[in-house]
């Protein structure tokens, strides 16, 4: 999948921080990942183990929060909480969603020394 | 590298050249840097104009003085660890570029198709056949995306169209980057429509922005009704989806209502289009969408361009 590409995301935006905030190592790397994301947590890990090697990350712990996703239902006029996609409103079993959670895909907090 | 399809990065060729893995500074004279900036690295620059510059420093920006002070200034001491929020997007990169496309292809009143499917719908046979069909009523361009070989390409010059073949290499999905890159080499892309079909994947494709104007999914008969709520990303992203191959019905057990259905779970607004390449069918309901498409984006033209 593309999750490689996304851990090299996640190595820019440390390059691009330790530019301006003048660090060493990062010794943690607080991530969000939300349910509806287009991202497996366990295949970014195995990735980000990959891409950091001879940057400042290598080594690095990462942390990954799972906001729940969120939706819109048009029927019940009211936002709901869904695990997946394509699953129906959790009140009325219909299907009239609009994603408003729960899909970021970003770099929280670095813990750096 | 990537557990899952192996996908790797930089082996992004360009009808068939290797991206440039440093350029000199004589190129691109008119960037400056934060100060602090990272030493000895290749690093990239999207130019004013579109263009991107990459090269490397052989040495900091930043005298020792200035990097103590730098420290100091931010209560850095040595050997305790703090915390940086960053809040930054992990698509950020992939966002910045593909805001420089849009503007591009914004300014220069061009409508722009990225086709996604998996591999095998059809999605070349369609592009080669809607090239033959609007040759003088729409001036087209096309970026063909693969992991290997430029056939498609050559497929769509034979139709006399201008084409440029991107190979990604062990990379599974074009990126908005391939495209800015890809444009720079591209001049039809001056108005008129640019279809960019994508690499063969219902997966990747989905997460990653080009510019484009509008995003279309193509999936054909052969493939099984519940593809949507499978690989819900990309029927959640599109705007349009088109159902290839409908001459083949008679010969399925295919249940078109249901495919219908469980796309419209995933997106409510989407629009679908019901058609064979081969067999013509459907194809001017495509076509009446394309230029619609077309004459709204030289509408939106800026003025005086």
């Amino acid at each position: 999948m593309h999750e490689l590409s996304l851990a090299q995301g996640i190595i820019d935006v440390i390059r691009e921080q330790a530019a301006t905030q003048s660090f060493a190592r990062v010794r943690r790397v607080r991530l969000q990942i939300g349910a509806l994301s287009h991202v497996e947590p366990e295949s970014i890990a195995f990735c980000f183990d990959a891409a950091c090697r001879d940057t400042v990350a290598e080594g690095a712990r990462l942390e990954i929060e799972r906001p729940p996703g969120q939706a819109y239902c048009l029927a019940c006029a009211a936002t709901v909480t869904i695990a997946a996609r394509p699953d129906p409103c959790p009140r009325c079993g219909g299907h009239q969603l609009m994603v408003v959670g729960g899909d970021e895909l970003r770099v929280l907090e670095l813990e750096v020394d | 590298m990537c557990s899952i399809c192996g996908c790797g990065q930089g082996e992004t060729r360009i009808d068939g050249v290797a991206l440039p893995a440093a350029q000199g500074h004589g190129v691109a004279p008119d960037h400056g840097h934060d100060p602090g900036h990272d030493p000895g690295h290749d690093h990239e620059h999207v130019g004013a104009d579109g263009r991107i510059y990459r090269h490397s420093h052989a040495d900091d920006h930043l005298g020792a003085d200035r990097q103590e002070s730098l420290r100091h200034r931010q209560g850095r001491e040595d050997g305790a660890a703090r915390l940086i929020r960053v809040e930054r997007d992990l698509l950020a990169k992939n966002a910045g570029f593909a805001a420089v496309n849009r503007r591009l292809f914004e300014a220069t009143g061009s409508f722009v198709v990225n086709l996604m499917s998996s591999p095998g719908s059809g999605k070349t046979t369609l592009l080669a056949r809607t090239l033959i069909d609007l040759k003088g009523r729409i001036a087209a361009a096309v970026i063909e995306g693969d992991q290997q070989t430029s056939f498609d390409a050559e497929r769509i010059r034979a139709t006399g169209t201008p084409a440029i073949q991107i190979n990604t290499g062990k990379g599974c999905h074009l990126d908005a980057q391939m495209i800015t890159q890809a444009v720079g080499t591209l001049a039809a892309t001056q108005g008129g429509v640019l279809f960019i079909e994508n690499v063969g994947n219902l997966v990747c494709p989905a997460g990653f922005d080009l510019g484009e104007t509008r995003r279309v999914v193509v999936l054909s008969v052969t493939e099984g009704e519940d593809k949507p709520l499978k690989y819900p990303e990309i029927f959640a992203t599109a705007d349009l989806l088109l159902i290839n191959k409908i001459d083949l019905l008679p010969h399925l057990t295919f249940d078109l209502g249901r495919l219908v259905g469980y796309a419209r779970r995933v997106k409510p607004s989407l629009t679908v289009i019901e058609l064979s390449a081969t067999g013509g069918q459907g194809l001017e309901a495509w076509y009446a969408w394309i230029e619609a498409g077309a004459a709204a984006a030289q509408q939106k033209r800026p003025a005086g361009r």
